[in-house]
C-alpha cells in the first residue's frame, strides 16, 4: 500500500501528469454537462457522429503537418455539428441516416488520409491514439493545455448562462418555439458546445469513447435524481470523480487512460442503477 | 373586436394543403373548440396559429392588442417528457422564459408569476415532486401552469384530455372552464364533441363539412343534417 502511494506521489510530481489531471478533470466536467440534454433530446447519435468527424478532421490536420491540430479539428467539427442540426430540421435525408453517412464517411476518409500520407512510421499506433486516446492526455504541449483549459472554462460559462434556456428547449422544443423564443438558436448553441466538448475530449479518451464520457454520467445521475438541476450537478460530480479515479488507476496500473475512465464510468453506472432500484421508482 | 381573424386560410406542410377555406374569428372571452376526425388537420391548424407553420394561402391576423407571443400553449405530451427528470417547479418556471429575453436567470418577477400559477392550478403540494412520477391529470395541470406563465390572455390547448381517465377528464374540463370564467380566451382542439358542446361558446368543425359558428348555430346545423 505504501508502495502504491510513493509510486503515485512520484508520478504526481511530474508536470505532465499534473497537466493531464487538470485538463482531464475540466474535460470530464464539460462533457457531463450536456449529457442529460443529449440523452433526452435523442441527440446521442449526433455526439457519436461528431466524434467520428473529429477523427477525420484530426487526420487532415496531421496530414497537413500542423503543429497544433486542435483549431482545425474544432472548426470542422463545429461546422459539421451545424450541418447535422440543419439536416435534422429539414429531414430531406432523415436525421439518423445523415449522421451515419457523415460519421462513417469521416472515419473512412480519415484512415485513408493517414495511410496515404503517413506522419510517422507507426500508422496503426497513430490511428489507435486518435481512436482510443491512449496516452495523448499525457503528451499535451503547454499550448494545448492552455487551449483546453480556456475552452473548458468557456463551455462551463456558456452552459451556466444558457442553463435555463437549454432546459426549456430540452424539455419541450415546440412550446419554446410556440411562445416566440428562438429555439433554433438554442439548438445551435447546444450543437456548437457539443462539438467543442468532443474535440476537447478526444485528447482524453479518443474519438471512439467520447460518447461514453458524455452519456454515462448523465444516465447514472438520472437513475437516482429527479430534478434537472440535481441530475446535472450529480452528473458533473460523477464525471469528474470517474475521470480522476480512471486517470490515477491508469497511471498506477499502466492501462490506457480512455478505456480505464470509461470502465470506471460503467461501474458507477451499475452502482447507481442498483441504488435507483433500491430507492424505487426511477426509471429511465 | 376579434383577437384572431382568419380569412380563407389554408394550412398544411411543405406547400401541401391539409385544410383550406377557413373563415373564423376569435374574440376576447371566447371558448372555441376545434373538432374533427384524426387527420383532418386540427393540429396543423394549431401549429399555424402558433407560428410554427406558415399559412399556405389566405390571411391570419392578430389584433385587439394581441400578438402571437401572447398565446399560451398546452402541447400534447411527448415521449421525451415522460422520462424527463425535472421538478414541477423547474417546468412551471420555464414558462416565464419568453418574457426574459437574454436574461440568463430567473428573478423575483418570474418566481412570483410561477407561484401564482401553481396556486391557480392547485398544485402547491406537487411543487417539489418529479414530473415523471405524476399522474396524467397532474402533469397536464403542471403544463397548464407553465402555459399561463408564458401568456395570460389566450390559451391554445391541444387535446388536453387525451389519455386521461374519466375523473381526470372531468376535472380538466372544470379547470379549463374556470380559466375561461376568469376572462381567458380558450382555443381547444378536441375530438370529444359531447364535452365541446357542454363548455364551448363557439365551434370550428374541420371535418367533412367545415363549419364555424356559435354553439347554438352548431346544434341547429347538426339537427338539420341528422
Amino acid at each position: 500500500m505504501t508502495d502504491l502511494f510513493s509510486k503515485l506521489s512520484l508520478y504526481l510530481s511530474y508536470p505532465f501528469v499534473q497537466y493531464a489531471l487538470i485538463v482531464g478533470t475540466l474535460i470530464a466536467l464539460c462533457s457531463s454537462l450536456l449529457g442529460v440534454t443529449l440523452v433526452l433530446k435523442r441527440y446521442s447519435f449526433i455526439g457519436d457522429g461528431l466524434s467520428h468527424v473529429a477523427f477525420g478532421a484530426m487526420a487532415i490536420a496531421t496530414v497537413m503537418k500542423l503543429n497544433n491540430d486542435m483549431p482545425l479539428t474544432l472548426l470542422i467539427t463545429v461546422l459539421c455539428a451545424i450541418l447535422l442540426l440543419r439536416t435534422g430540421q429539414n429531414a430531406k435525408i432523415k436525421g439518423d441516416a445523415a449522421i451515419a453517412m457523415i460519421s462513417v464517411g469521416s472515419l473512412a476518409i480519415g484512415y485513408l488520409l493517414m495511410s496515404l500520407f503517413p506522419g510517422s512510421s507507426n500508422i496503426s499506433g497513430d490511428v489507435c491514439t486518435t481512436l482510443f486516446g491512449s496516452t495523448s492526455i499525457l503528451t499535451l504541449s503547454p499550448e494545448e493545455v492552455w487551449l483546453s483549459v480556456g475552452l473548458s472554462i468557456a463551455v462551463v460559462l456558456f452552459f451556466i448562462l444558457f442553463y435555463n434556456k437549454i432546459f426549456a428547449v430540452t424539455f419541450d422544443e415546440s412550446f419554446t418555439r410556440a411562445t416566440g423564443q428562438r429555439a433554433g438558436l438554442y439548438n445551435l448553441i447546444i450543437a456548437v458546445i457539443i462539438a467543442v466538448i468532443i474535440v476537447l475530449a478526444m485528447n482524453l479518451v479518443g474519438s471512439l469513447l467520447i460518447s461514453a464520457l458524455v452519456i454515462f454520467p448523465a444516465l447514472s445521475a438520472m437513475r437516482v435524481f429527479k430534478t434537472f438541476k440535481s441530475v446535472t450537478v450529480c452528473a458533473a460530480i460523477v464525471s469528474v470523480f470517474c475521470a480522476l479515479l480512471g486517470m490515477l488507476a491508469s497511471i498506477l496500473l499502466a492501462t490506457p487512460v480512455g478505456s480505464t475512465i470509461v470502465v470506471t464510468d460503467i461501474i458507477v453506472f451499475i452502482i447507481f442503477t442498483v441504488i435507483g432500484k433500491i430507492k424505487g421508482g426511477a426509471r429511465s | 373586436m376579434a383577437q384572431i381573424q382568419c380569412k380563407q386560410l389554408a394550412v398544411g406542410y411543405d406547400g401541401q394543403k391539409v385544410l383550406s377555406g377557413l373563415d373564423f374569428s376569435v374574440k376576447a372571452g371566447d371558448y372555441l373548440c376545434v373538432i374533427g376526425e384524426n387527420g383532418s388537420g386540427k393540429t396543423t391548424l394549431m401549429k399555424t396559429l402558433l407560428g410554427l407553420l406558415k399559412p399556405i394561402s389566405g390571411s391570419l391576423s392578430f389584433s385587439d392588442g394581441i400578438s402571437r407571443t401572447d398565446i399560451g400553449y398546452l402541447p400534447q405530451q411527448t415521449d421525451v417528457q415522460r422520462d424527463f427528470p425535472a421538478s414541477v417547479w423547474e417546468i412551471v418556471l420555464s414558462g416565464c422564459q419568453n418574457k426574459m429575453g437574454a436574461k440568463p436567470f430567473y428573478g423575483k418577477k418570474e418566481k412570483t408569476a410561477a407561484l401564482e400559477n401553481i396556486h391557480r392550478m392547485k398544485i402547491e403540494d406537487l411543487r417539489r415532486r418529479c414530473y415523471r412520477e405524476l399522474s396524467g391529470g397532474q402533469q397536464q395541470r403542471v403544463l397548464l401552469a407553465r402555459a399561463l406563465c408564458a401568456a395570460g390572455s389566450i390559451l391554445l390547448l391541444d387535446e388536453p384530455t387525451a389519455g386521461l381517465d374519466p375523473k381526470a377528464i372531468d376535472e380538466m374540463y372544470a379547470l379549463i372552464g374556470s380559466l375561461h370564467d376568469s376572462g381567458i380566451t380558450i382555443i381547444m382542439i378536441s375530438h370529444d364533441v359531447a364535452n365541446a358542446e357542454k363548455y364551448a361558446t363557439h365551434i370550428l368543425d374541420v371535418g367533412n363539412r367545415v363549419f364555424f359558428g356559435t354553439i347554438d348555430a352548431y346544434r341547429k346545423e347538426r339537427e338539420q343534417h341528422d
